[in-house]
């Protein structure tokens, strides 16, 4: 049978695009609170470690530690109170840099009465409205359509918010993240799907998972514009942040955020580790970590080492006061079981 | 040769209509395709074709008339080539094809389940009649008129009017922007409302039917009850997820499942199921008024079916309490949805065989009123529990648990349960009767329940 000649040419593309964003141009006071809040969120995350060795937090304790520049450079941009945040299981690292107290985040992480969820929700389950936070998701995947659902009120009310909604690449071959793309460009909804690359989901590579591995484009078929980013610089990612946040405040619908990052620790804390290279984690830590990349670049602004160790040491500090807090404060009250589950008397 | 022509139905649950219009008039000769008259129902218009060719003889029905059952002769034809003349007594059937065709298949039988039981009334103070299906979207109107922040979601709610017309009308008073119609994607819209009521609003979730919140009962359950429980107490899920549920009418065992069990299991969710219209109005209402995400569970073969509601638009019935239906002393029938109708039947003819049953309605499934239930067992000391549904690890079960270890001293007889038969929904019209609740097993049951009372 006779095949149809090929058109000369394929249609050009529907999908409109931003702007190629700039690495964000930073001065060197935000340059150091960047620095602050990804040491934070690295020194948290290894005591959050430790303490599940010792076996103070219990159940999944999914690590944020590599991919610590993706949730600074991103909600360094956003507006406080008025734009929302959600997640799915890998959410301390989005709380911390959402300036959501440490205690109360290690708190809850060993189930004390404490914790921002009373000690309800655990590593998984945590919510801040106060901030904006809404999750901390269990269920891989889901985050995205509650996102869509916080962009759908956003536009809804006329509020002018923006909804980040973080997902990962194993999250990207769920079939939800789709009808949700669908309806959100349809609707021209205010919203960021910001895919967190870490080219791993629990075991399974990107290569080994997904047909279409540059994530950015997974919008095309719904005309959504997507963008690749370094997500193991704050800045790149900040400056991404910065055009995508135009496009969307500027009613042209969502986008997509591809950060091509990387996680240092296992997907949880039971990783057999067996689906990569040591070699491979260690040159990831050696050549591109995300601190190590930012402190270069302040030291060339003439910060000095000893400016640095000074926040350091403060966060250190800070880290080890939430870990005291979180071991000391009680469990919750046994009356604690029944509560919370209505919120309603009927 | 005379035919017949009879009042169609138009979709697989309707049971009257209005002969709205005849375009054609005795002695007309129509052919095949030809547009005889205009049908209405409480969902919509639809057009009557003729299937065969011939001529009309006459008109039985005058256009104008109301509440035309399904199968009446509406007109005589004689057939092409023949002789008018006078019908005979007994002819030949001929079924006209109805066209645009408002739910997706048109199937002829009446509902094999529903029964049109009059109950006492709920409420007191002046009453209007409405169909369920009114008073649903009553309840909605009047929820949306109050709070902006109340919208409606869902497949075919908008511009279609409702795939069963439940949301008729809400288009045109609230515009677009709180009437969405959604893609075919329950997975994603469930979940878009879970995030919206997280955010603040106050979504109406409207499933097409609740076969298709398959796809989406992980938001329901994940994401809506579990997060206030979850944020120690910060963030709540105040949804309503809503659409018809149980059995329909000879759509056979995909679309044809009571979830009512399912949702009842879960902590977090609040589940109703009304029966008549008052209720479906006040409990719609409450549902969406209320802080916590609510499973309300229609039935289709209820929509149409009219019972008086108070006219006060502050009616509102409370969550978690059951209605008595009908007073009795010797034995207690418990159901919801549709059973009560079942339940009211049974009772109907065991009053007339002298056993004075007593009827509630839970109403509410999840919390369940289970004081009113043992009040009620306190004082006859027999009860069969009617149910829409399979009977494993469902409401039954659930009754029969709680009067098991909380009214065991009060128990004369064993409860038992009537229910569906334990199959997949079949679609033949004898095996789908066989399988379906009925009256005349719980008037079975009860007998033997009240052996030597």
């Amino acid at each position: 049978m006779a095949r149809k000649p090929a058109s000369a040419s394929p249609p050009a593309s529907a999908t409109l695009h931003p702007p190629v964003p700039q690495r964000h141009g930073a001065k060197v006071e935000e340059m150091l609170e960047f620095y602050r809040q990804m040491v934070l969120i690295r020194r948290f995350e290894e005591r959050a470690g430790q303490l599940y060795g010792l076996g103070l937090i219990g159940g999944f304790c999914h690590l944020y530690i590599g991919q610590e520049a993706v949730v600074v450079g991103m909600q360094s941009a956003i507006t406080p109170g008025k734009d929302s945040v959600i997640t799915g299981y890998r959410d301390h690292g989005h709380m911390l840099a959402l300036g959501i107290d440490p205690n109360v985040v290690m708190a809850e992480l060993t189930g004390r009465a404490a914790g921002i969820s009373r000690g309800k929700g655990g590593s998984m389950h945590m919510f801040s409205v106060e901030h904006g936070f809404f999750g901390g998701h269990g269920i891989v995947g889901a985050q995205v359509s509650l996102g869509t659902g916080l962009a759908f009120k956003h536009k809804y009310a006329g509020d002018g918010g923006v909804c980040l909604a973080y997902f990962g690449d194993g999250a990207s071959n769920q079939g939800q993240v789709y009808e949700c793309f669908n309806m959100a460009e349809l609707w021209k909804l205010p919203i960021i799907y910001v895919i967190e690359n870490n080219q791993y989901a629990m075991g399974a590579s990107i290569n080994r998972a997904s047909a279409e591995d540059q994530l950015y484009r997974r919008g095309e078929s719904f005309r959504i514009p997507g963008i690749q980013v370094d997500g193991m610089d704050v800045l790149a990612v900040r400056g991404a942040a910065t055009a995508a946040l135009e496009w969307v405040r500027g009613g042209k619908g969502p986008i997509i955020l591809e950060m091509k990052t990387y996680r240092y620790r296992g997907h949880s804390m039971s990783d057999p580790a067996k689906y990569r290279s040591k070699e491979e984690v260690q040159s990831m830590k050696d050549n591109r970590d995300p601190i190590d990349h930012l402190k270069a670049e302040l030291l060339d602004h003439g910060v000095t080492e000893d400016q640095l160790r000074v926040i350091d040491k403060d966060i250190r500090a800070l880290v080890t006061k939430s870990a005291e807090f979180a071991e000391q404060s009680p469990e919750p009250d046994v009356s604690e079981l029944y509560t919370d589950v209505l919120v309603g008397q009927y | 040769m005379s035919m017949e022509l009879k009042m169609p139905a138009l979709s697989p649950t309707m049971e009257e209509g209005t002969l709205a219009k005849w375009l054609v008039k005795e002695g007309d000769v129509v052919k095949a395709g030809d547009v005889l008259a205009e049908i209405e129902t409480d969902k919509a218009t639809m057009e009557f074709e003729a299937v065969d060719e011939g001529a009309i003889t006459q008109i039985l029905i005058p256009a104008g008339t109301e509440g035309v059952k399904v199968g009446t002769t509406i007109a005589l034809m004689q057939g092409d080539g023949e002789e008018a003349g006078p019908a005979p007594v007994v002819a030949p059937v001929v079924a006209a094809a109805p066209v645009a065709v408002a739910v997706a298949e048109a199937a002829p039988p009446k509902p094999v389940a529903a029964v049109a039981v009059v109950s006492e009334p709920s409420h007191e103070g002046p009453s209007v009649r409405l169909t369920v299906r009114e008073a649903l979207r009553d309840a909605m109107a009047e929820e949306m008129r109050k709070d902006d922040r109340v919208f409606v979601m869902g497949e075919e709610v908008a511009q279609y009017q409702g795939a069963y017309k439940v949301t008729q009308g809400l288009l045109d008073e609230f515009g677009a922007r709180r009437v969405i119609d959604t893609p075919i994607t329950e997975h994603g819209f469930a979940g878009i409302g879970a995030g919206a009521a997280m955010g603040g609003l106050r979504p109406v979730i409207e499933f097409m039917t609740f076969n298709f919140a398959m796809q989406a009962i992980d938001h329901i359950i994940n994401s809506a009850a579990k997060t206030n429980y979850m944020s120690g107490g910060q963030m709540r899920c105040p949804i309503v997820f809503r659409g018809p549920n149980g059995a329909a009418a000879r759509v056979g065992a995909q679309h044809s499942q009571n979830y009512a069990p399912w949702y009842a299991a879960v902590p977090g969710l609040i589940v109703m199921a009304p029966y008549d219209a008052a209720d479906a109005k006040g409990m719609l209402k409450a549902a969406i008024q209320s802080e916590d995400p609510v499973v309300f569970l229609e039935n289709e073969l209820l929509y149409g079916q009219s019972f008086d509601v108070p006219v006060a638009d502050d009616y509102v019935v409370p969550i978690g309490k059951a209605r008595i239906v009908r007073t009795g002393t010797q034995v207690t029938l418990v159901s919801y949805s549709i059973g009560v109708g079942v339940a009211l039947d049974a009772a109907n003819q065991l009053a007339a065989e002298g056993i004075d049953a007593e009827v509630i309605d839970l109403r509410t499934l999840r919390p369940l009123d289970t004081d009113t239930v043992l009040k009620s067992l306190s004082k006859t000391n027999r009860m069969v529990v009617v149910e829409e549904g399979w009977p494993a690890c469902s409401i039954a079960s659930e009754i029969i648990a709680v009067v098991m270890e909380q009214g065991f001293d009060d128990l004369d007889a064993p409860v038992r349960r009537v229910t569906n038969i334990d199959v997949p929904l079949p679609y033949a019209n004898n095996l789908e009767k066989l399988a379906l609740v009925k009256a005349a097993d719980v008037v079975a049951a009860v007998k033997s329940v009240c052996q030597g009372m």
